[in-house]
Parts: C-alpha cells; structure tokens; sequence
C-alpha cells in the first residue's frame, strides 16, 4: 500500500488524488490548511480551504484563482480520494485534512490548538492510520494557562499602563492572534487600536461573520494616537520601528507561546511577555496524538526529533518530515539558550515562518509616510 | 515566600531604576523582619552553599512529570536556565492548593538549611513536597535559591536607597550601615532601620568639591601664583574617612569601597584619628601607574582576591586635609589645608618624574602626597600639560590658593584643564534602538575600523550627534539594514564618524584586543568614505606610552 501523502519539492503531495496540502510552490490544486503564509502561498491554479477561511486567504493569495470551500465536515471525492476537512482551532477557517483512499486514512493536522478560541471553531478530534501531526511547542516546557487568567493579566498591565499615561502595546500576529487578543481583553477599559495589517485581517473576521469589539485603524497622518489609554495591537515587526512613535510613552508587550521563557523574554526586551499562543502545548500535542489512534505519527513543524522519539518510546511508529520553512520555524534553541547574543537564533514569533513581515514592512512604510506628510 | 518572589519578578519585569527603587522600599516596608534580613542577604549577592545535587533535582523531576530524563535535558537546551527548567515541567501544583504561607525565612530554614543535614530519601520527599506546594513562580524563585544562584539585578547602592528611604535616614549612612557585613538577623535587620544615629554613622565623607572644565583661557584666571597646579589622575576620587579607629573609603558615587582596597585601609589606620583626606584611589605596580581600565577591575570586583589585589596593587593619593583632629577644616584656604596636609607626611609624588619611564611613586608605601606643580607662568602649565599623555594623567588641576572646599560643582576656584581627547575616523557597524527620548530611533552605534581587508568593532558610541542628526542616521540605517539580531541592526558599512575618546589601552575582554575610553562621537565624517576610515593598527599605535597600558592578566 503506497503512502496517501509523499514529500516532493513542492511540498505534501497525494498521488492517487493528484493534489497538494499546504504547498510551497505554485501547484495545480492545493488544499490549504489555513492562511498563515508558510501555509498557504500565492499562485495556485486552484484552491480548497474550509468555508470559514474563505475570505481571510483570499486577502492573503490574492484574487482570481479560484477558491473552492468545504464545511468542517463535509466531504468531496478527489481522483478517488476522499478529502474532508475538520476544524484545527488555530486560526478562522484553520483545518485538518483528512484522506482516506482503499481504507485507509491520512490526516494532516496543520496548525493546531486545542485551547477555547472565541475567534474560531474549537478543535475536533479526528482519527486517522497515519498523522502528520505540527509539533512548534512539542516539548514538557510548554503548558499553557488557562486563557481567562492569560485575559485578567493582559487587562490588569493595560490598566496599569493607563495609570501611568502610557499606551499599551501589544504584539501579535496580524492573523488570528490579534483578532483572538481583541476578543480577549475588556474592550470597556479603553479604545483598542489595530495597525494596518491587523485592521485587514479584522475586516476579513469580520465579513466571515465573527464578532470583534470595536477596533480602530490608525489614521493616515496621525502625528499622535492612544493618548496614554488606548491598547494598540501590532505585528511584531513594529518593535522598535518609528511607527511606535506615535504611541507616545508605551509599555510593549509580546503575546506569544516563546514568552513562556524568560531568557527569550529578555532577550528580545519587551516590557511584558504574555504567553497566548494559538498552537497546541505540550499535552494539547500529545492528547490530539492519543485521540486520533494512528499507529503512525508523522512529526512536523517545530521540536520534532523529541517528540518523535518520546512518541518511539511510546511505542509509535514515528518519525520527522521535514518542511521548507524548517530553518525559520525550529529555532535552534541549544544556541540560544548557550549563547545570550544569539539573537537571531530565537524565534520570531509563534510561526517564525509566517512571512507576516513582509506585510508588517509595506504597512511600516505607508504609516511612516503617514507621519512625514506635512 | 509569596512576597519574595513577587519582589523577585517585578523587578525582573523592570528596567527603570525609580521602579525598581520603588519595588524595594515596597518590599522592605512591608516584609517581616526576619525574612527582610534573609532577602538582604540574596539581594547583597550573598551566596549559601548548595543544598543538593542539580542531578539529583534533574532525575526527581523527570520522574515527578513523568518523562524521561533525555527529554528534560532537551528542555533544559531550549530554555537555558534549570532553575526555570524545572519549574516548567513539573506539573502544574493543584487547583485549589493554598498558597504557601510561609515566609522566605522560614522556607528556607524548613527546606533549604534542612536539606543539607537529610539522607538523600529524605531530601528527595522535602523537595517533592515543595514543589507540589509552590506556584509556578515561586518554583523558580526557590530553585535558584536553592541551587545557589539567585541573582537580581539591582545594584548595592540601590537597595541601600531603598533602605534608607525605608529607615528615614541618609543614604550614605545607610551604605555605611551595611558594610561588611553580608549575612543578617531579624535583630540585626532592625538596627539597620533604625532612625537615630548610630554610633558606626561617624564614618561619613564629606560632599565632594567637584572642578569644572575650564572654559576660557588660563590667563583669564588672574596671576599664576594664585592658584595650585597638579596633576589630574586618571583615578577614582574618594575620601579616606579616618575616625573613632576605623578607616572608610568612600567613592564620588557615594558608593564604600573600603572592602575593595584592603591595602589602603591597613595604610591609613597609622593616621591619627579624626582625619579625612580628599584624594584618588590609583592603580600602582613597581611604581608605575597602571592606568584605569586597571583600577576598574578592583573598584567592580565583588570578592578582593589576594591574587587580585598583587594583579593590580592600588594607593591612595591625597591632594586636600578636610578634617584634622576632629576639626572640620573645609572654611580654611587651600593654601592653609596644605600646609597641614604636607605636615601629616604621606611622601610626595615627585611631580616632574611621574611619567612610563621613571618610578614616580615610591616603595613601600600606599598613601602619597599628590605633588604641586611649580611654574613662573602659564606658558610653564601649558608646557607640562602638553606633556600629560604620555605621563599617563588626564592633564591639569588648577586650585585657587585662597579658596574654601566648597560645596558640589560651585564654580570659580577649582578647574580642571584636560588634554583634548583622541580621534579617529571609523565605519558605523551596528545600530540599536535608544531609550527614554530617544525610544524608535536607533542612536547607539558600534563603530569600527579596518583590520586585514575587514571592519571590526572597536567602540559603542551613544552621544555627540544632534538630534536631526540622529533622525537622519536613523533613517540611514533602516535603508541599509543588512542583518536584525533583536533590536540590534546590522547595517551596510556606508557612515564615518569621527570618534573622540581620552584613551586607548590592550583589553583581553574586546574581540579588537583594545579598549577605549569615553568614546563619543564628535563629528559625522559626511566627507569620507568607509575605505577612507581608520585601521585597527593606528589606534593601537595611540596606545603610546606603557603607563596607560592594562597589564595583562
């Protein structure tokens, strides 16, 4: 019986169906998992994602190819192949792909949590014979709190900063993470404020019908915005950037699963680290892994060789696959941890590989300009 | 323990020296007594010897969250801290676990102190039992003290603000209160708060007179004769407080340094009581100086070695008698206060030979006399101070003859008329975001120059552009961003500076095999290409004369 899923330079491919998951080149069909940028690449012929993501990838790859949609759920037959899709939990529209061919079944998680998101469907539990499973947070570090608490703390430093006349800012992802933090917080503390990157995703949200607190953009030309009060959330990018002028005196904060270490925490400067992270913690991963009953596990995406061999241990047939964006997405942490100028050895942020940054530079300059008009 | 450890992570969140001042006087106004003296003795550096075997706190973790122990070790990789470690992957205390209530003193006697005298099955339930009793930060807090290596980062004098504030008395004397003495009691806390003078408070210095840079031509001073002309020491100012049978030394920053020169404290006990010398603490070995970046290594150490202390022996050099037999002399003029201080008999340096070649300062001594300079006219001092950097001074002191020691930085009767600083051209390397005002723009720069076809990085440079400068170079170094390393920049090589420091000298610490001192930037070279900056090899060769050059360790 040939394997479902095969790695080739373009990335996941399924033979007997002819299709790709989660591609990395321009291929004739592929099935996204969600729009995160290491996931879902521009320039397809043609894609297939789950209804809810519809509009968030389509502001991610563009206009004109066509993007077909499945419901969690629902199922389309491929070449022979029997392709569904069930929520991931990880961003809106974010799912796994499930195959199953001659009675056997793949499923591909894609990004993944299993934390409560108000943002997006909770994660469902699928089975399958093999899993090809993401594993960023794959180590016994990686436990996280429950979010009402992560929600008070984020409200308490917002507050704090607001007695001492500074704007909060809080870093995140442009998609998902931000929208996820502005339905966590208490919108009746003070006016929250999206940089551009942000405010697209949050109309993309938005027109996919989920419902966010009242969120501003800032203006073209502000010269001052936030006035001590307000809670601006921004892609990592901004840190340290010229946009953050704006803001006056701030307090910056980054929301991410690497807060988790106090060293990278540090390192990286930020005032307050506040560990929200859309993927899976360590018991997430290996709870999704028990619930789906593969006797086969397919580790990607993050600490795969130690959750490989935990789950050898465990008496799992499993092993790593590789992905392209492996040299962003694993960080090389044994540096970093022995080398405190290994910056560039840290991770970006959750998904190092979201080339997010590109998007964050394009919207720096238009606010620099903002600010340098007359 | 709670309050400890939260004392603990708000000063770790902090970067601001008022919040952190804030944090202490927090902390010490409300903790008990007992476990201020115990937090005291962390926040001092104080170290205990480690109660049990990090291996063994590895394998009970392990076990306790139920992993292999190669897992743990590939933790422990990721988040490079086993305190931390630990803490992380044990699991979560339970919901509904009461809060641990006791204090920091009382945990550690309970725990950390018992551990040392358990068998080992017996340490390992001790150590369980805490960690199923503590939260996540508390955890950490408690590993670090417990392994021996719990460090804050705040800096003595900080905590002694603190306490002062806490206590209601001055600053200065609550350093004094607590030197040398690194372990307390809840008793001996106590008396620290105490508000009432005490009868160690007697050792305090006077406020330092402080010379300003002279702006107008030495002529413009008036005839030659009335002012004292020395040597401007490339040291540290300090006083050498000698009373009630005790000396102290004590620093400009206020900061008691006694316990760093231990040579110098031997020396001074043979002067009488209730004298108090305004001088410079040098670095001095076979009767040369050694330079500054040679007496820094002294001033920061934590622990005075023997081995240290033959490295860079150190002397005091006096230049003013502030107080004799228990007299405050400060209202008397320099001319008077002299002539006391030279009846009290340390060996005057011989001014016209303090220089590389000769042995200025002589054997067997520890305090000297810093020497006049004698001159007809300023044409004299000028000439001896074209000399100064090669002799290893930073140029000249003029002293009115007539005047009072005054108050801070009064100006009028002491000025200080130093060399002008080296330059050199060099290339902007790296570039990072400032502080404060100049939060967003990147305002500190790495300089460099050439060295074999390649530019290394010789100097950190933070001031001298003007603020549209700084908004300029700001926008040059987000354009020619080659590399980001967190909020540090790696630039294109396309800016020369001009940079200005006051000395060069061979450092084993920098990768360039120099140091220099007090860069600053003076100029932005607009006119000159990298290719046209600097080589490492013409800033060595200003290292010039061996009496400014660090010994190497």
């Amino acid at each position: 019986m040939p394997d479902l899923l095969e790695l080739t330079p373009d990335g996941l491919y399924c033979r007997q169906g002819d299709f790709h998951v989660d591609p990395w080149r321009r291929v004739p069909r592929a099935i996204v998992t969600h729009a995160h940028a290491d996931h879902a690449r521009p320039g397809c012929a043609r894609y297939l994602c789950a209804a809810p993501g519809k509009l968030v990838l389509r502001e991610r790859v563009g206009g004109g190819m066509p993007i077909d949609t499945l419901r969690f759920g629902e199922s389309l037959t491929i070449n022979g192949v029997r392709v569904s899709l069930h929520s991931s939990g990880h961003v809106l529209g974010a799912a796994q792909v499930r195959l199953e061919h001659a009675g056997v079944t793949w499923v591909v998680t894609g990004d993944y949590k299993t934390q409560a998101d108000p943002t997006c469907a909770p994660f469902e539990h699928v089975e399958a014979d093999v899993l090809i499973t993401e594993s960023t947070f794959g180590l016994p570090l990686y436990r996280w709190q429950d979010p009402a608490e992560i929600a008070a703390a984020i409200n308490a430093w917002w507050r704090e900063n607001q007695a001492a006349g500074r704007t909060s800012v809080i870093l995140a992802y442009a998609l998902g993470k931000a929208q996820r933090l502005a339905a966590m917080v208490d919108p009746s503390i003070g006016p929250i404020v999206g940089h551009g990157a942000v405010m697209k995703m949050v109309r993309a949200y938005r027109d996919s019908g989920v419902r966010l607190p009242s969120i501003d953009g800032v203006p073209p030309r502000a010269r001052k915005v936030g006035n001590g009060r307000a809670l601006v959330i921004a892609p990592p990018s901004v840190a340290g950037s010229r946009w953050l002028r704006l803001f006056g005196d701030v307090s910056v904060a980054m929301a991410s699963g690497w807060m988790t270490i106090r060293g990278i925490r540090r390192r990286r400067g930020f005032d307050r680290g506040f560990v929200v992270s859309d993927h899976a913690d360590f018991p997430g991963l290996l709870e999704v892994i028990e619930a789906s009953r593969a006797r086969r596990v397919l580790v990607t995406h993050g600490a795969t060789e130690a959750l490989a061999r935990l789950l050898r241990e465990r008496g799992l047939d499993a092993g790593t696959l590789p992905t392209r964006f492996m040299g962003e997405a694993v960080p090389d942490r044994r540096s970093a941890a022995a080398d405190a100028n290994a910056d560039e050895a840290e991770p970006e942020d959750d998904d190092g590989a979201d080339n997010d940054d590109r998007g964050h530079d394009r919207d720096d300059d238009g606010a620099d300009d903002a600010e340098s008009a007359p | 323990m709670k309050r400890f450890s939260e004392l603990y992570w708000r000063l770790d969140a902090i970067t601001s020296t008022n919040e952190k001042l804030a944090a202490l006087q927090d902390y010490f106004a409300a903790a008990p007594a007992a476990d201020a003296a115990c937090a005291l003795h962390v926040l001092s550096g104080g170290r205990q010897p480690r109660a049990v075997s990090t291996a063994l706190l590895r394998q009970w973790a392990a076990e306790e969250a139920g992993i292999p122990l190669w897992l743990l070790e590939e933790c422990y990789a990721q988040a490079g801290d086993l305190a931390e470690t630990l803490a992380l992957v044990l699991p979560p205390a339970a919901t509904g676990t009461e809060p641990e209530a006791a204090g920091l003193a009382e945990l550690i006697r309970t725990t950390i102190d018992r551990l040392r005298s358990e068998p080992e099955e017996r340490k390992r339930e001790i150590v369980v039992n805490v960690w199923r009793r503590l939260g996540m930060q508390e955890r950490i807090v408690w590993h670090k003290l417990l392994t021996g290596g719990c460090r804050v980062g705040v800096s003595q004098t900080l905590v002694a603000r603190a306490l002062a504030e806490v206590a209601g008395v001055d600053p200065a004397v609550m350093a004094h209160r607590l030197m040398g003495r690194d372990t307390h009691t809840a008793d001996t806390y106590r008396q620290l708060l105490d508000p009432e003078p005490t009868e160690q408070d007697s050792r305090q210095p006077y406020p330092f007179f402080l010379a300003a840079p002279l702006a107008q031509e030495p002529p413009e001073l008036g005839p030659v004769a009335d002012w004292q002309a020395e040597w401007k020491w490339d040291g540290a100012r300090a006083q050498l407080v000698c009373r009630g049978g005790a000396v102290a030394v004590w620093t400009r920053g206020e900061e008691l340094v006694s316990a760093a020169f231990p040579e110098i404290v031997a020396a001074a006990a043979a002067l009488p009581a209730g004298t108090v010398l305004d001088g410079e603490l040098l670095a001095i070995r076979d009767g040369r100086l050694l330079g500054f970046t040679a007496l820094s290594r002294r001033i920061s150490s934590k622990r005075t070695t023997k081995k240290l202390i033959a490295e860079v022996p150190c002397g005091f050099v006096a230049y003013d008698l502030l107080e004799e037999s228990g007299n405050d002399l400060r209202g008397l003029p320099l001319a008077e206060r002299r002539s006391r201080l030279e009846r009290l008999g340390p060996p005057a340096v011989n001014a016209a030979t303090v220089s590389a070649e000769s042995r200025p300062f002589a054997d067997g001594h520890t305090l000297w006399l810093s020497p006049c300079l004698a001159a007809a006219s300023w044409a004299d001092l000028a000439a001896a101070r074209a000399t100064a950097r090669s002799r290893g001074v930073e140029g000249l002191m003029l002293k009115r003859r007539s005047g009072a020691y005054g108050v801070g930085r009064t100006r009028g009767d002491w000025w200080k008329w130093k060399i002008e600083p080296l330059e050199i051209d060099a290339v902007l390397l790296y570039a990072q975001a400032g502080h404060g005002r100049r939060a967003g723009l990147h305002s500190d720069y790495t300089l460099g120059l050439w060295h074999e076809g390649r530019l290394v990085p010789i100097a950190k440079a933070y001031s001298g552009l003007s603020d549209a400068e700084i908004v300029e170079v700001d926008r040059i170094v987000r354009s020619t961003t080659r590399e980001k390393h967190g909020p540090v920049r790696v630039v294109e090589p396309t800016l020369v500076f001009q940079l200005a420091f006051e000395g060069v000298a061979l450092s084993t610490r920098h990768k360039s095999g120099v140091s220099v001192r007090f860069p600053r930037i003076s100029r932005w070279r607009r006119d000159k290409q990298p290719a046209d900056a600097a080589g490492l090899d013409e800033l060595v060769r200003m290292i010039g004369s061996p009496a400014v050059t660090e010994p190497t360790p």
